[in-house]
């Protein structure tokens, strides 16, 4: 029948089963074992520890994307208001992929909280048998005639071990998790970096490949429909996207200046 | 038998609930044999169901090891492939 090892568990029942074949005495081998499962103990902890900082770190990570997400909004908006709709649509694609990647992180730093809420439950279990051996091994070294208590020893020493192994699986798979999560997070937060609109002036001068990236990744019908929402917003929404960036700035305050007052700009100028 | 789900915990399940046991597994392992995802997916997650909800708990004081260990419960088909087929890794 099929089980699973994980490289963890692997390694930590490995070591279990080294330990028990090196001492000869039975007693020897009892506090041997239970010393290395105390020691073992404190790297689960840390393991514990290390799977925290790192969701730590995804949560500081999901609020620079929740920044992103606000900044590109009032980029898009900024540049819609000087008429470069182009530039807009840029923005409005990189919010997009922010969005995009914030939600699933969101939803995986629950996960991973559901994770650590176990993994910590494990670890006060595994401590509780790890007293119950420091026990039983006295038990056994008064009871047990030397062949015997190989064979007790054996058995409890390797379902102590499997139990520590099973909380270093959940652990490793915690931490691969969390790596995932950060290279995809900060490959996003590259692509905004790599294409920052510090300055509007620089922008809407032809695509990079950021440009075309971004286009791949985000949902264009989606950009479509915010643009027009924007645009509707700035009240610049019914002309053909050609004609807005005809205007003159004069002209371009004077939409504005409609918009502010609640009327239909782009009806206002046809009439 | 003492099955252990990885990364959940440990149950205890009766002799004729292991011939159950038997036969969802093999249908999990057979899926991956195939190559077949949707049906590994929906074969694990009926074996999960069945150690659950048969399998009882066990004794806080038990420190003995698994007569069977299971993947964790959200083990990828590739994991699982490379558990079940081939050589696999070193059997729980």
């Amino acid at each position: 029948m099929p089980g699973l090892s994980g490289r963890m568990s692997t390694v930590i029942k490995a070591k279990i089963s080294k330990l028990l074949d090196r001492a000869e005495d039975p007693s020897e081998t009892l506090e041997y074992s239970y010393q290395k499962q105390i020691e073992l103990l404190q790297n689960v902890k840390k393991g514990i520890a290390d799977v925290v900082t790192s969701k730590k770190r995804l949560q500081l990570q999901e609020q620079k994307l929740r920044d992103q997400v606000v900044k590109l909004d009032t980029q898009a908006r900024q540049a819609l208001a000087a008429g470069n709709e182009d530039l807009a649509r840029t923005a409005l694609e990189r919010k997009n992929v922010a969005q995009t990647e914030l939600q699933s992180l969101d939803s995986q730093v629950a996960q991973l909280e559901q994770q650590q809420e176990q993994m910590t439950a494990s670890e006060q279990k595994l401590r509780a048998k790890i007293e119950q051996f420091r026990s039983r091994k006295e038990v056994i070294k008064a009871q047990y005639s030397a062949a015997e208590a190989q064979v007790k020893i054996s058995e409890a020493a390797t379902g102590v071990g499997e139990e520590m192994a099973d909380v270093g699986l959940a652990m490793q798979r915690a931490l691969d998790k969390t790596e995932n999560m950060k290279a995809r997070a900060d490959a996003v937060q590259e692509l905004e970096a790599a294409g920052t609109f510090e300055d509007l002036t620089q922008l809407g001068a032809g695509e990079d490949d950021i440009d075309r990236q971004l286009r791949q990744l985000s949902s264009s019908s989606e950009v479509d429909s915010e643009l027009a929402r924007m645009k509707a917003e700035l009240g610049t929404g019914s002309g053909p996207a050609g004609e807005l960036g005809a205007g003159s700035p004069d002209n371009d305050q004077g939409a504005e200046q409609q918009a502010s007052t609640g009327g239909n700009a782009g009806q206002s100028q046809a009439s | 038998m003492i099955v252990r789900i990885a990364t959940e915990g440990q149950y205890e399940l009766t002799e004729s609930d292991g011939e159950v046991f038997n036969e969802l597994d093999n249908h999990a392992v057979n899926a991956c044999e195939a190559d077949d995802e949707d049906q590994f997916h929906a074969a694990f997650q009926e074996l999960l169901a069945f150690v659950r909800n048969n399998g009882g708990s066990v004794p806080e004081d038990r420190l003995g090891p698994s007569d069977v260990i299971l993947p964790p419960p959200d083990v990828s088909f590739e994991e699982a492939k490379a558990e079940f087929t081939g050589e696999g890794l070193i059997p729980g």
